[in-house]
């Protein structure tokens, strides 16, 4: 039962993963990129501008005697990002930091199937690809529609309020959605169903911690562009999860072939 | 017959809490893996996540 279980999350992890990380590359990656331009140049701003020009002269020179060094070179400047010591890693641009992008893909695709299969062995598995996709939708709605209400995608150098309270309020709204769902469309008992739609809007009446002015460095059409490329993104992941979680659920499942 | 009973029973049981170990550790493991890549405050996590947790709309910074 354990192996099938993770056979299945594996399997749609790492496609759903895979697919998203194309995406991602081809729409989501420049938008943020995009922004860490404006997030560089407030950094830069405060620093003597002979420095900066300097330093900028001297990448140049590199890159047209070397052409492909001409990142290696931009990094010093790119390490004095605001939220980061110069001296902590973090992966180069380019090749570095899309396979570090496409490894935490694929561990949050697995650790996503991973739940899902899980509700799918411990309550019901989905007959078919139809259901799978419900399933899929219901983990979009819970693991990013309904926190994304309250904190919206955002793009680096985005103020925002203290981590801790943002990240407790994220998890709060998963685990109110996730119950708020199964009591309205597992339940049959109207009062049970009505105590669903009382737990899926809770979070939001408590409301999202923010700050009274949040200020963003990229522009508001770059932000507006972002929260629509991961959303489609992100729904189409969770599309792709719930399809392929429940074709192999049920293909791994010896004793129900399909499901009862 | 009642003996058929009891060991139908006993393996409906067994089945049932197979079933439930598998799904626990399905989404315990599950839990632990979202954890490290959306919330773990180590920098160097943070770093190689980060275009991740962005897209993914995990709180980040």
């Amino acid at each position: 039962m354990l192996r099938e279980t993770l056979l299945s999350a594996g399997i749609a992890g790492l496609f759903a993963a895979l697919v998203l990380t194309v995406a991602q590359l081809v729409w989501i990656s420049p938008l943020i990129l995009q922004a860490e331009t404006y997030e560089d140049a407030a950094e830069a701003a405060p620093v003597a501008h002979t420095h900066n020009d300097e330093a900028h002269e001297h990448s140049h020179e590199h890159a047209d005697e070397h052409g492909v060094m001409a990142n290696v070179e931009h990094e010093p400047e790119n390490a004095h990002e605001h939220h980061h010591d110069a001296d902590e890693w973090k992966p180069d641009n380019g090749w570095q930091r899309i396979s570090f992008t496409l490894v935490s893909n694929i561990v949050m695709g697995v650790g996503y199937a991973l739940v899902l299969v899980g509700i799918y062995t411990l309550w019901q598995r989905p007959r078919g690809i139809g259901q799978g996709l419900l399933f899929g939708l219901a983990g979009f709605a819970v693991f990013f529609a309904a926190p994304g209400l309250g904190l919206p995608p955002e793009l680096p150098g985005t103020e925002a309020a203290a981590l801790a309270a943002r990240q407790q309020w994220w998890v709060g709204t998963a685990i109110a959605t996730a119950i708020g769902l199964g009591l309205l469309f597992a339940q049959k008992n109207w009062l049970l169903r009505a105590a669903g739609v009382a737990v899926l809007v809770a979070p939001h009446v408590i409301g999202a911690p923010h700050l009274a002015t949040e200020a963003s460095l990229a522009p508001e059409t770059l932000q507006t562009h972002f929260r629509v490329a991961t959303t489609v993104c992100n729904a189409a992941f969770w599309l792709l999860l719930g399809a392929i979680s429940a074709l192999a659920s049920q293909k791994f499942s010896r004793q129900q072939p399909f499901a009862s | 017959m009642a003996t058929q009973t009891i060991s139908q029973t006993t393996s409906t049981s067994a089945a049932g809490s197979r079933r439930l170990a598998a799904g626990g550790a399905a989404m315990l493991l599950g839990s632990a893996l979202l954890f490290l890549v959306g919330f773990a405050p180590l920098p160097a996590v943070h770093n190689a996540a980060h275009d991740t947790r962005h897209s993914a709309a995990f709180p980040c910074h």
